[in-house]
């Protein structure tokens, strides 16, 4: 099944890449809804079946791919928002910035103390990769809601490390952190509405009243 | 027990959020405060406890137990008649959100699984971001986005160091578990690379949450935006839940042997994290920002304190009930201030202590015990941490310390003297709030205590600082 880890994450650093590039939101959330759904494979590509890594399949997909793409189309439409995602830097800056991330992170992680099962896996530089793409969005974007994206990015990359580790993981504190990230999610989304409401933008410019 | 103490909480969230009447509501926040108060002494008093170990009591979780859930129950009933006075807000959330807030805290202190620390830390975050929000203008909706952000974010970076921890394990054995004691007895034969880059990420994540500089920018807002009594439950209550995550990866590192290495990245933030308040505290005019800064200052000795080891841990456990205790007292006389005034600027504040004696006086007193003057509690806690510097003959530190501390002292001594001394200024228009009992009891309470903590130390607590403090200096 080693195969089907691979093309899945291949398939997550080009999904990273089309985030750093698209100027789109919609595709931008279609995108990141595609990765989160296609994490949800790699617990039974890693793992096998069992009872563990079928509910981690499920639920990730479930709430990955499914209910926080929904609840951030849903922000989008209720605050009407422009299409474009308003970068500080350009995207073609950007999108160097992220292959270099990506490369970095490749070569990093040859020189990382991994097991000897992790050596020829991709699942390090891959997380590695996508935590600086989670943080290239953050940063370079403007409009509050792809600061969630980047967020969303962001975990997706610790997930993919947490896939070595499932067995460590209890299956109560994986539903908790999927919950935790729902919920987290849905109170930005609320938090989104009222920005729109308060400022009628999204631009975290304007929040920038409390400073020093 | 343990459970309860945990569920107890969200019980009374879900009957508020049922109960019809704005003022029932804001009756149940003290009445399930004060239950899980009376649950949490009855816990602390117990021998060792243990629930199938995913959750149980150790000195270091008793003390923090302890500090959250009395300055928890001060805040509550501050808050039934803060509630009141302002019910023109709907009080649903706030009341929900509070008790939610209060069991994820429990939560984090009880958990002895480091995943499930994790869920419960971030639970802290999102339950809280709602209470910050809760005067629904611009610059509120600004701090609570700035502090979900980076909080969050923060904590993701937790997450990665927990996992780390977790890989660090991978190869030592067939069953890897993130269950805290089992880590602890299998920290000799950890990978050490990973071991020491969880503990980075851990120390960088839950830093963010504690307000460690450079990861304190949500403070300032936070706290500043944030109804008084809601800045008390952070300052207090939130930064030592976090504080005590921070310590569980210290905990890790001294069991691994590394010790050191641990407490040199302590007393590095420490350090930065005294600095920055100091420069930032000069001239603040916002009275509430200006114990923000004073918060991240006391984060740093609280880091200085672990960092330094020997008595200086055992200054550091003092200090973070001291700390917590004297800054929920400051931000709940902070906030009737600020009610009196409808201000919390120095520019809309004049001799505070003439139009409210109690509150004023308060805010005076909370000022001179927080800045470390005898014979108040911070005193003797940072002036053991101090003894502990200079006994380790770190005197380079010891002195740079002591500068900073008097920078501070001045620093804030300007706002809060020109805000609480001289007459009322009559063309401040005057809108008829009044001390009343139940906004000026709570933290009269709070600053009694403290009082009582620099004076006399009861011997149970003094065992029970004891006991914290050896945990975290245990070696292998």
């Amino acid at each position: 099944m080693a195969h089907l880890s691979n093309f899945c994450l291949l398939a997550v650093v080009l999904i990273n890449f089309f985030c750093l590039g698209s100027a789109r939101l919609g595709a931008c959330i279609q995108a990141v809804a595609l990765q989160g759904a296609l994490l949800a494979l790699l617990p039974l590509s890693e793992h096998g079946f069992s009872g563990h890594t079928l509910f981690l399949a499920f639920a990730a997909f479930a709430m990955k791919g499914g209910f926080i793409p929904w609840l951030l189309f849903r922000a989008i439409r209720e605050v009407r928002i422009q299409r474009e995602v308003q970068p500080i830097i350009g995207f073609v800056p950007t999108l160097i910035l992220g292959a270099l991330t990506t490369a970095a992170a490749f070569i990093f992680a040859d020189y990382l103390p991994l097991l000897p099962q992790h050596h020829d896996s991709l699942f390090i530089p891959v997380s590695l990769a996508t935590l600086g793409t989670g943080f290239l969005l953050l940063i370079t974007r403007l409009k509050a809601i792809t600061q969630v994206l980047g967020y969303l990015v962001l975990e997706n990359g610790i997930f993919i490390f947490g896939i070595l580790l499932s067995e460590a993981m209890p299956l109560m504190v994986e539903a908790g952190v999927l919950l935790d990230l729902l919920v987290g999610v849905f109170v930005m989304g609320i938090v989104l509405n009222q920005i729109n409401r308060e400022f009628s933008s999204l631009n975290t410019e304007r929040l920038s009243a409390l400073r020093e | 027990m343990l459970i309860a103490v945990i569920v107890v909480p969200l019980f009374f969230a879900a009957i508020s959020w049922g109960l019809p009447s704005h003022r029932m509501r804001s009756l149940v926040l003290p009445l399930g405060s004060a239950l899980h108060l009376v649950l949490s002494l009855l816990l602390i008093s117990q021998p060792l406890v243990r629930n199938h170990d995913w959750i149980g009591l150790d000195d270091l979780s008793r003390l923090v137990l302890l500090v959250t859930a009395l300055l928890f129950f001060a805040c509550a009933v501050y808050g039934f008649d803060y509630l009141n006075l302002r019910s023109d807000r709907d009080n649903h959330i706030m009341v929900s959100c509070l008790l939610v807030f209060l069991s994820a805290m429990t939560l984090a202190v009880l958990s002895r699984h480091m995943g499930l620390l994790w869920v419960a830390v971030e639970t802290t975050t999102i339950a809280s971001a709602p209470l910050i929000y809760f005067n629904r203008n611009a610059l509120s909706i600004e701090a609570t986005w700035k502090y979900l952000l980076i909080c969050s974010v923060g904590i993701a970076l937790a997450m990665l160091g927990i996992l780390f921890v977790g890989y660090a394990a991978l190869g030592t054995g067939p069953e890897v578990s993130l269950q805290f004691d089992q880590l602890l007895t299998m920290a000799g034969s950890l990978s050490k690379p990973w071991l020491h880059a969880g503990f980075v990420f851990l120390l960088v994540g839950f830093g963010s949450k504690m307000g460690l500089a450079p990861l304190h920018t949500w403070k300032p807002d936070a706290y500043g935006e944030a109804p008084g009594l809601v800045g008390a439950l952070l300052a207090g209550g939130l930064t030592s839940v976090a504080f005590l995550a921070i310590l569980r990866g210290v905990q890790l590192m001294g069991a691994a042997g590394d010790l050191k290495m641990a407490q040199h990245a302590l007393l590095g933030m420490g350090l930065l994290s005294l600095t920055l308040a100091a420069i930032f505290v000069i001239r603040q005019a916002d009275i509430k920002r200006m114990l923000a800064f004073s918060s991240v200052e006391h984060m740093g000795i609280l880091a200085l304190g672990i960092g330094i080891g020997g008595l200086a841990t055992f200054g550091a456990m003092l200090h973070l009930i001291n700390n917590a205790l004297t800054k929920g007292s400051l931000f709940l006389a902070a906030g009737n201030i600020q009610r009196a005034h409808d201000s919390k600027k120095m520019s809309g504040i004049r001799g505070a202590m003439s139009r409210l004696p109690l509150s004023g006086g308060l805010f005076l007193a909370g000022f001179l015990a927080i800045t470390g003057s005898p014979p108040f509690g911070p005193f003797l806690s940072e002036f053991t941490i101090l003894r502990g510097v200079f006994g380790g003959e770190h005197y380079l530190i010891g002195t740079l310390v002591l500068i900073l501390l008097a920078t501070v002292f001045i620093g804030m001594g300007s706002t809060v003297l020109a805000v609480t001394q001289g007459e009322a200024d009559p063309t401040l228009k005057d809108n008829g709030f009044r001390d009343r009992f139940l906004l000026v009891a709570p933290p009269l309470l709070l600053l009694l205590i403290v009082l009582m903590l620099g004076l006399y130390l009861p011997e149970p607590l003094n065992r029970l600082l004891h006991g914290a403090a050896a945990l975290i200096e245990v070696q292998p």
